[in-house]
């Protein structure tokens, strides 16, 4: 038998990352000082955010694909890596949990959304979502005397488990019904035998869509959403609410728009109603509200909500515009959430919405950077969220779905009422007592980078499209 | 004659089916894991009514063997006394039922409609020729070898988060 060594050169990223991450694991047994384990995984993100430069291609017969389209979204995972580490450094100190394994199960988590964006096979795809969710289940629960945080890791745990039992059933019953797991070879045999109509299939791709809505915390299967982001370390929902909601976009572009792509109207028949309910439940239920971080949580299912618009529109336009806002949301989410960590200290848990009450008066700057992430979520202009959300409704549009870009519209003008009471709280409300700011240089940086992003993509959007679409292009 | 796999299948299914329901409805919990033994055990043979000896002698060794056991530990050490007086579904269980009856009904209903796919290169004749043992292991190994270093991975994620949540201490200084 002979002996073949596969062109590694695509994957360099991932085996980078895998070696860099278990050195990081290794490194946690000999360093005391954790905070260096933070900074050893921002060089861990450099060094591969540098291997991903060179490369593009395939490898492993098809069953990674490293093209544009998964190197933009890699991008996203690493910028939502390093900004999570950022604002994770002080936190962790603070909560009393500061672990060296922390870092490394983030780095796992994200080389599981890496694989994830590349797979070019249902199997590869599976593995790498379970390498991202076992990794995070352990992250929520990582405040072990926390009872919330107990919760948090078992309902995340609980029903990922269920979600992936469903990925499993459609992946299996796609196989059965196409002899193949490569996403461009089941599509290739949907079209030669006009599967496209059979209800077998049909429901395959409905399980398939049912396990991606969880893992999107999309209505009506958003449920431990609120729970687990309430529950979870601060900086963990700040990471949990980017990065496995941007992977599972990549994963539903992939298998929806390549695999499925014979089964447009089909999908789009299951994804409208889905998205429809997304906006609609998050934004209303996030109105009633009392703590930030569950209010965030209903924000971030509206969200993907307002994101699948782009993938219902099924042009490159639309998946482009779903890249973008991935991007765009990952800077002003974790802004968000970087300001609620800096409340955070000693006793005081700070993620009431009553703590805002005047911040501006207290802590003029944190309030003026608060204002600056609330307006971006809303969608005002100038701010990246404004751009975001134009160019997705925009593409959705063109793509013809003019009445749910005006439901979507009439949503988003709704989510102003709950962002905007955070602002008033902090403006016109008188502080009812002064709060110490649990700030530090690496929580700094990490606002400055949100804040420079929210700004840079929404006075000059066309650089940051462009180069999405230009990415789409080799899809 | 003819009818006889067909039978042996027959036996098989329904009683994964029977012995799936007895897991979850025991109040319990060491019944619960008894009759999952049993439950493993038909999964096995169902393998190996398959040709795949090697899956059927895994889900021995690994699941009825390891897996069960530990199962069994953690539920000798936790105090059953509470838990049998526990309630074994939540309020919300016809909901439940009503949906998984759904999916019943329409995967029911699909499965007149279902195609198999074209067969592959590993034919009865040729698994049996090279075994099963061997023609898994050469599959593993070349085509599937990406997939199969990530499930390594996740297996030391499981490890990691073992020692996490379980190991390590609850605060740090």
């Amino acid at each position: 038998m002979q002996l073949m060594m596969p062109n590694l050169q695509p994957v360099m990223p991932e085996i980078t990352m895998t070696v860099l991450a278990l050195l990081v694991l290794v490194a946690d047994l000999v360093i005391k000082r954790k905070e260096t384990i933070g900074l050893l995984s921002i060089i861990t993100a450099a060094i591969v955010a540098y291997f991903l430069t060179t490369a593009k291609g395939t490898a492993f017969n098809g069953m990674f694909l490293s093209d544009g389209y998964s190197i933009f979204f890699k991008l996203i995972f690493l910028m939502n890596l390093i900004l999570t580490v950022l604002i994770s450094v002080k936190y962790l100190s603070v909560e009393r949990v500061n672990f060296g394994e922390y870092y490394s199960l983030i780095l796992f988590s994200t080389l599981g959304m890496m694989v994830m964006a590349s797979a070019g096979d249902l199997i590869v795809l599976y593995l790498g979502l379970e390498l991202m969710a076992l990794s995070t289940y352990i992250l929520a629960g990582f405040l072990r005397y926390d009872m919330k945080s107990n919760e948090a890791a078992l309902k995340y745990f609980l029903l990922g488990a269920f979600a992936s039992a469903f990925l499993l059933y459609g992946t299996a019953l796609v196989y059965g019904m196409t002899g193949t797991t490569d996403l461009k070879e089941i599509a290739g045999y949907i079209a030669l035998n006009g599967l496209a109509q059979n209800p077998m299939l049909i429901l395959a791709m409905i399980f398939v869509a049912v396990a991606f809505s969880f893992k999107i915390a999309a209505v009506p299967f958003h449920m431990w959403a609120p729970d687990a982001y309430e529950g979870a370390p601060t900086s963990i929902t700040a990471y949990m609410s980017v990065g496995p909601k941007a992977a599972g976009f990549a994963v539903i572009g992939r298998v929806f728009l390549v695999a499925f792509g014979g089964m447009k109207v089909e999908w789009s028949a299951v994804l409208i109603p889905i998205a429809i309910l997304t906006m609609g439940l998050g934004n209303i239920v996030a109105i009633s509200q009392t703590n930030i971080k569950r209010m965030l949580a209903y924000s971030s299912i509206a969200h993907a909500g307002y994101a699948l618009l782009g993938i219902i529109a099924g042009t490159p336009d639309g998946l482009a515009s779903v890249m973008v806002y991935m991007l765009v949301y990952a800077f002003m989410n974790i802004g968000a959430f970087a300001v609620i960590i800096m409340l955070r200290s000693g006793d005081f848990k700070g993620d009431s919405l009553s703590d805002y009450e005047g911040l501006a008066k207290t802590h003029p700057l944190a309030a003026g950077l608060m204002l600056v992430f609330m307006f971006s979520l809303t969608g005002i202009p100038p701010t990246a969220g404004f751009m975001g959300k134009f160019y997705l409704f925009m593409s959705a549009i063109q793509a013809g779905y003019t009445w749910v870009v005006l439901i979507a519209v009439i949503f988003s003008a709704i989510s102003a009422y709950f962002y905007l009471r955070v602002v008033m709280l902090m403006y016109m409300k008188e502080p009812k007592e002064t709060v110490a700011l649990s700030s530090s240089p690496a929580i700094g940086l990490a606002l400055a980078v949100a804040l420079v992003g929210v700004l840079a993509i929404g006075v000059v959007p066309s650089f940051f499209v462009n180069f999405a679409k230009a990415a789409v292009a080799g899809f | 004659m003819s009818m006889l796999p067909q039978m042996f299948f027959g036996y098989f299914a329904s009683a994964i089916v029977v012995l799936s329901l007895l897991v979850i409805t025991r109040k319990n919990p060491v019944h619960s894991v008894m009759w999952m033994l049993l439950l493993f055990f038909h999964i096995a043979s169902m393998y190996l009514f398959l040709n795949a000896e090697f899956i059927a002698a895994i889900q021995v060794i690994v699941y009825a063997g390891a897996i069960l056991v530990l199962f069994l530990f953690v539920v000798l050490l936790l105090n059953l006394k509470e838990e049998l007086q526990a309630d074994r579904f939540i309020g919300t269980w016809p909901a439940g039922l009503l949906v998984s009856a759904a999916i019943f009904v329409s995967l029911a209903a699909a499965l007149q409609k279902f195609v198999p796919g074209p067969k592959g290169n590993f034919t009865i004749d040729l698994i049996q020729r090279v075994t099963h043992t061997k023609v898994l292991g050469q599959v593993l190994y070349t085509e599937y070898l990406f997939p199969f270093e990530i499930a390594s991975l996740v297996l030391l994620i499981a490890v990691i988060g073992a020692i996490v949540l379980a190991k390590k201490r609850m605060r740090s200084h």
